[in-house]
């Protein structure tokens, strides 16, 4: 009898945080979810901001409530309101109470600004990344270690990563919720800087946060943060040979089909995104998440996935450059199993 | 009639083309405007419907694209600005007690102008490609490298034209309310809607002028291939963001201004009482106007302008808090003490003011430049907006509407029908918009055609489609509303709600031609209530009753609009397109025409002196003013 | 409002005899005030684009100031004629107005002559409307203002018709005034072009 009157009395407020909850979103894609301290310093502003906004919510929603309930007018009422001009005490502190609620949050702010505005393209300590944007892909460069990835941005945990954003088209905006804010990629000499950092092992949705073309929603990126060793790893694997198609047919359809635009290793051209490791990647074209447990329509085996993807592009992501490739059903049931299988070992 | 000028006098469709009484402007405005509201109206329901679960496919990726361009153009340029024009060109005049508007002629010249402009854009649907870059227009992707089909043409063209029609409006009424005052209206005395208007046609003047060399700019790219925002050319495409949201950022004050009035009105009348604190509404109304010119780079912060600007703009940015709270604090003490009905005009005032706050401290929260970095271009900001622009600026006008309907129609909206509107349009508003906030914070961009499945977006997007119905549903039972009066008899009184308090309410409903059968002296602010507090009836006239001059109706305005059109469609099927004429792309040679068009049309009206009519005192008295 | 339309004794400021003339002069310079936000936007449209020359010819080796002043002198003198025309105006003297503005659009054609001979010289030393962002804003800005002058000339021209058929009246006395506002606005502007556009791109 208690306990049940007691869980009456909890029912509600556990409603209530289940909903909040839930309105938090995914760890992997929500800013309320910070997973870096990039972004849990803007989280910190975000809720210092919301809790000063909830004060003047409550205080004009109380006032609102009050004044409907009662000043509402009797039937028949004809009586003449006292015509008030003003109350000069009033209004000087509706006026100087916003200033300081302003000053409460302005103050921060400007240190945030500056703070997140930090330049760590010369931090010897920092991982730099030249991030090229392009329609509706993107291009992860790591200058100082020669080499070039596509959709998968693959940093060491804890490293400050710097980047460079800039477009090879028109302006898109590079954008991982759960570590950092945006920053946009220009098209010619407005090139950005940013830089996060994700001290936990995981990966991160990143997405596209400029209209940029019909497929702007689908322009999809992850953040792979893995330990040192790991990352190592992965670049020593990135640069190593990579051998193509073992099926002679197979191999001179893949290169001559596909490596006019893509690049395997050293082979291949560089304009589209690097195929270098694409087994191992989480997804196939950004959206196409690969697993071997699918639940949505959006997911399925990385050769499953591959498949789709050659079969037709403009299916997947419309508008997209990658086009439908004249391709005989062995062929891409051959290039698709190859790159499916061309992964990069190196996490443990 | 007059002194000999026989002036030929219209009837039926005629009358209306050829109009140039601001009252059937004020009419035209609300019919393209309302029009145009429901066009842009259906946009957002087919977006609703195609975000309205994960991966849907009811639009296509570029119908999508489309269609979300053409709702925010069509909405802000085509449906809120002719609705606000509508009132504005209904009431100020009557309120500050003006026979006629400075400029009949070119009033009318703002009208035809806009509607040219509005119609030209939605061509763009029939023609194959609607603009599909967002209203923004952000270069390079709006430029022809990127976008080679006629979309953006048809934007720049469309709004270039329909933005001159503004910018004389806005010079007309600037004109109209310093010089047309009546005796003792002065400045202080001026009722709070005209102030917003006044301060609203300020802003136009100062801002649309950057949207027109924006505009050109951006066409001379696209059809004469210079490089203003070509990086390939050496063009900037930051340089295109600037002068957007240099005019971008006022417009939006420009938007919610007049609400801002006809909500000072509204709630005055229907609690009995005297606005608080007029003088600081005044001079909160002036400072957010001024300060609206001083804040266009919050909307860049993610632009990479450094963390010098953006912590400026972060900083002014917020200072807009201190004017609009000491607004909302002065209308709730408005009502404080008063003897409160809940018309439904009322309803839409008393519902306006506390979602406007939570539009507010959004806007404060945005203006936070680093918590922007996440903000920025999620639907939170899409929250935001429509909190402003829906849940103020939309609430406003159909509280306007409500109030005013009688004087521009001489007849009441249905109230029951009425409080259906404003309850289904209330709710079905919070309930699409609310959620909005968080998807935005759980990550999901905005203009994004779908989304994946099992980001956690799901649930909210439903909720928010099943509020964009009931919005719907609400446009449509005042669209029924409507219908319903237009029935009934034209039996509205002068002061129809009672408790009128400013000029408007001491003439008849609707307002004859001439407006004031004798311009009324001013002897205070809230002019008709002091006249009735001192136990009088009408007002003090200032002038013996005598003839009264008019402005003659013309057809050139509508030419002129035309020949404007026919440029606008000629310049943009200018490269092979129509083939040649005589060696000169035919594309040129439509254009041309069009433009002699409209410049013969100026000439004649610059040749033609315009005498007028007199109205004589017998027909005023034949014209029965009642009491 | 016309009672003066009629009436041989013109009062001495004739353009702001009645409201339509007071409203006329009023709603000019709130639109003059629109024309400086628009000639301000275009010329920041050029500073921001000035360096961005590409292939083309900088305005080092364009610019011809010699030329330039010529044009910039014959616009100055033609602001002091329309001056005098005003004055004219404001004494009520038709003939010497009509002399005076005939001068000004004379003047004003010279400029417009040495304009175009100037962009024409321009495109044959291979600076073209599409060389580059510098080259277009370039065009843009001074031929804004160079459409502005043309504009002027033709509206004045219909304005020196209306004055021979209609004389001097409380109708015709703002449009002339307020031609004469234009006229100097325009010349104003273009003190600022020959400065930030010319001089500046002389030099740096």
């Amino acid at each position: 009898m208690n306990r049940w009157q007691f869980f009456r009395k909890l029912a509600p407020l556990l409603a209530l945080m289940v909903l909040v909850l839930s309105a938090c979103g995914r760890s992997d894609l929500s800013t309320l979810r910070p997973q870096g301290p990039v972004a849990e310093e803007q989280f910190g502003l975000m809720k210092l901001a919301i809790s000063i906004m909830l004060i003047v919510i409550v205080v004009v929603f109380a006032i609102s409530f009050y004044v409907i309930i009662r000043f509402r007018r009797r039937p028949g009422d004809k009586t003449i309101p006292k015509q008030v001009e003003g109350n000069h005490k009033l209004e000087i502190i509706w006026t100087v109470i916003p200033i300081i609620l302003l000053i409460i949050l302005g103050v921060p702010t400007i240190q945030s600004v500056f703070n997140l505005s930090k330049d760590h393209t010369k931090d010897p300590e920092a991982v730099k990344v030249v991030v090229t944007a392009h329609q509706y892909w993107w291009e992860f460069e790591y200058p100082e270690l020669g080499i070039k990835t596509a959709q998968e941005l693959v940093i060491p945990k804890g490293k400050t990563i710097s980047i460079e954003a800039k477009s090879a088209d028109v302006i898109h905006s590079f954008w991982i919720p759960s570590l950092a804010g945006k920053t946009d990629a220009n098209p010619g000499a407005n090139e950005n800087i940013m830089y996060f950092s994700a001290p936990k092992e995981g990966v991160y949705l990143g997405k596209c946060a400029e209209l940029c073309g019909p497929s702007h929603g689908l322009m999809d990126f992850k953040v792979k943060s893995v330990d040192e060793a790991s990352f190592d790893r992965w670049t020593a694997a990135l640069k190593a040979p990579t051998s193509l198609p073992s099926d002679p047919a197979i191999k001179e359809a893949f290169v001559s089909k596909c490596l006019t635009c893509h690049a395997v290793g050293d082979q291949g051209g560089p304009a589209f995104p690097n195929l270098t490791g694409i087994g191992s990647r989480e997804t196939v074209g950004g959206i196409l998440v690969n697993t071997d447990d699918p639940k949505y329509s959006n997911e399925g085996s990385t050769y499953d996935n591959l498949h789709r993807w050659i079969k037709d592009p403009q299916a997947v992501k419309p508008g997209t450059l990658m086009p439908q490739v004249d391709l005989t059903e062995q062929e891409l049931d051959g290039i698709a199993k190859y790159l499916s299988e061309l992964k990069l070992d190196y996490e443990q | 009639m007059a002194h000999g000028h026989a002036v030929k006098r219209y009837s039926g469709l005629m009358d209306w083309l050829t109009t140039v009484d601001h009252k059937k402007i004020g009419i035209l405005y609300l019919i393209a405007g309302g029009f145009f509201f429901l066009v842009g109206g259906l946009e957002a329901l087919l977006i609703r419907i195609q975000l309205w679960k994960p991966l849907n496919d009811f639009v296509s990726a570029d119908t999508y694209n489309e269609l979300l361009t053409m709702h925010g153009t069509t909405m802000i340029f085509l449906a809120a600005m002719p609705v606000i024009f509508a009132l504005m060109n209904a009431i100020v005049p009557l309120q500050i007690g003006a026979r006629d508007v400075a400029y009949p002629f070119v009033n009318a010249i703002g009208f035809w102008t806009f509607f040219a402009g509005a119609v030209l854009l939605n061509v763009s649907w029939f023609t194959g490609s609607a603009p599909d870059g967002g209203w923004t227009a952000y270069a390079p992707f709006s430029g022809s490298t990127f976008n080679g089909d006629h979309g953006f043409d048809y934007y720049v063209l469309g709004l270039q034209i329909a933005g001159i029609g503004t910018l004389v409006g806005g010079i007309n009424f600037l004109v109209t309310i310093i010089n047309m005052r009546a005796p003792g209206m002065t400045f202080m005395r001026m009722p709070m809607f005209t102030w917003s208007v006044f301060i609203t046609s300020a802003l136009i003047l100062f801002a649309f002028p950057a949207l027109t060399v924006g505009l050109a700019a951006m066409m001379f790219d696209r059809i004469f291939d210079a490089n203003f925002f070509d990086p390939s050319g050496g063009g900037n495409t930051v340089l295109w963001e600037h002068i957007f949201w240099i005019f971008g950022h006022p417009e939006v004050y420009i938007l919610i201004l007049p609400a801002f009035g006809v909500i000072s009105e509204v709630v005055s009348t229907f609690s009995r009482k005297r606005l608080f604190g007029y003088s600081s509404m005044v001079f909160a109304t002036i400072l957010i106007g001024f300060l609206g010119f001083m804040v266009w780079a919050h909307h860049m912060f993610t632009t990479g302008l450094g963390p010098v600007a953006n912590g400026l703009f972060s900083i002014a940015t917020m200072l807009i808090a201190v004017p609009t709270g000491i607004k909302i604090f002065n209308w709730l003490f408005t009502l404080w003490g008063g003897s409160i009905t809940f018309t439904s005009a009322n309803l839409f005032a008393v519902g306006f003011i506390p979602t406007f706050v939570m539009g507010g401290v959004t806007g404060v929260m945005l203006a936070a430049a680093p918590a922007d970095f996440q903000y920025h271009d999620s639907y939170f900001v899409v929250a935001h907006f429509h909190y402003v622009i829906v849940g103020g600026l939309v609430l406003g006008l159909f509280s306007g509407l409500h109030y005013w309907w009688p004087k521009m129609f001489g007849r009441m909206l249905n109230e029951g029908l009425g409080k259906l509107t404003f309850w289904t349009f209330f709710i079905g508003f919070h309930l699409t918009f609310f959620v909005q906030h968080f998807l935005g914070l759980m990550g999901m961009p905005r203009r994004i055609w779908t989304y994946l499945d099992g980001l956690g977006f799901n649930e909210m997007n439903l909720i928010s489609t099943i509020g964009a119905m009931l919005m719907g549903l609400g446009t449509i039972f005042f669209l029924l509303n409507i219908v319903i009066t237009a029935f009934k008899p034209k039996t509205a009184a002068n002061d129809p709600w009672e408790d009128g308090r400013t000029l408007e309410w001491t003439i008849p409903s609707p307002a004859p031609e001439y407006n004031f059968k004798q311009t009324p002296l001013v002897r205070g602010y809230d002019a008709f209530w002091k006249e009735k507090m001192e136990g009088h009836t009408e007002m003090t006239p200032a002038e013996p009753i005598g003839s009264i001059h008019m402005p003659s109706p013309s057809i050139l305005p509508m030419i002129m609009a035309i020949g404007l059109f026919i440029t606008g469609l000629g310049l943009m099927y200018s490269h092979g397109e129509w083939g040649k004429i005589a060696g000169i792309e035919a594309g040129y040679v439509v254009g041309g025409i069009g433009l002699i068009i409209t410049f013969t049309c100026m000439i004649i009206r610059s040749l033609v002196d315009d005498h007028g009519f007199h109205i004589e005192p017998e027909e005023l008295q034949d014209k029965g003013v009642k009491a | 409002m016309s009672a003066h339309s009629h009436d041989g004794h013109l009062p001495h400021e004739p353009e702001k005899a009645t409201l339509e003339g007071r409203n006329k002069i009023l709603g000019f310079w709130l639109f003059l005030g629109a024309e400086t936000v628009l000639f301000g936007t275009l010329f920041s449209a050029f500073l921001a684009l000035r360096d961005q020359v590409l292939d083309g010819p900088t305005s080092q080796e364009l610019f011809e100031l010699p030329l330039v002043a010529l044009a910039t002198g014959l616009l100055l003198t033609s602001s002091l004629t329309s001056v005098f025309a005003t004055q004219a105006l404001h004494m009520h003297k038709v003939k010497a107005m009509i002399g005076w503005l005939l001068v000004t659009i004379i003047l004003g054609l010279g400029f417009l002559g040495l304009e175009i001979y100037e962009f024409t010289h321009y495109v044959h030393e291979g600076h073209g409307f599409t060389t580059s962002a510098f080259s277009s804003s370039f065009y843009t800005l001074v031929g804004f203002h160079g459409a502005h002058v043309a504009f002027g000339i033709g509206w004045i021209s219909l304005l020196i018709g209306q004055l021979m058929k209609k004389g001097l009246t409380v109708t015709t006395a703002p449009k002339a005034y307020v031609a004469g506002i234009y006229w100097h606005f325009i010349d104003v502007v273009w003190v600022f072009i020959f400065t930030v556009v010319y001089l500046m791109g002389k030099v740096g």
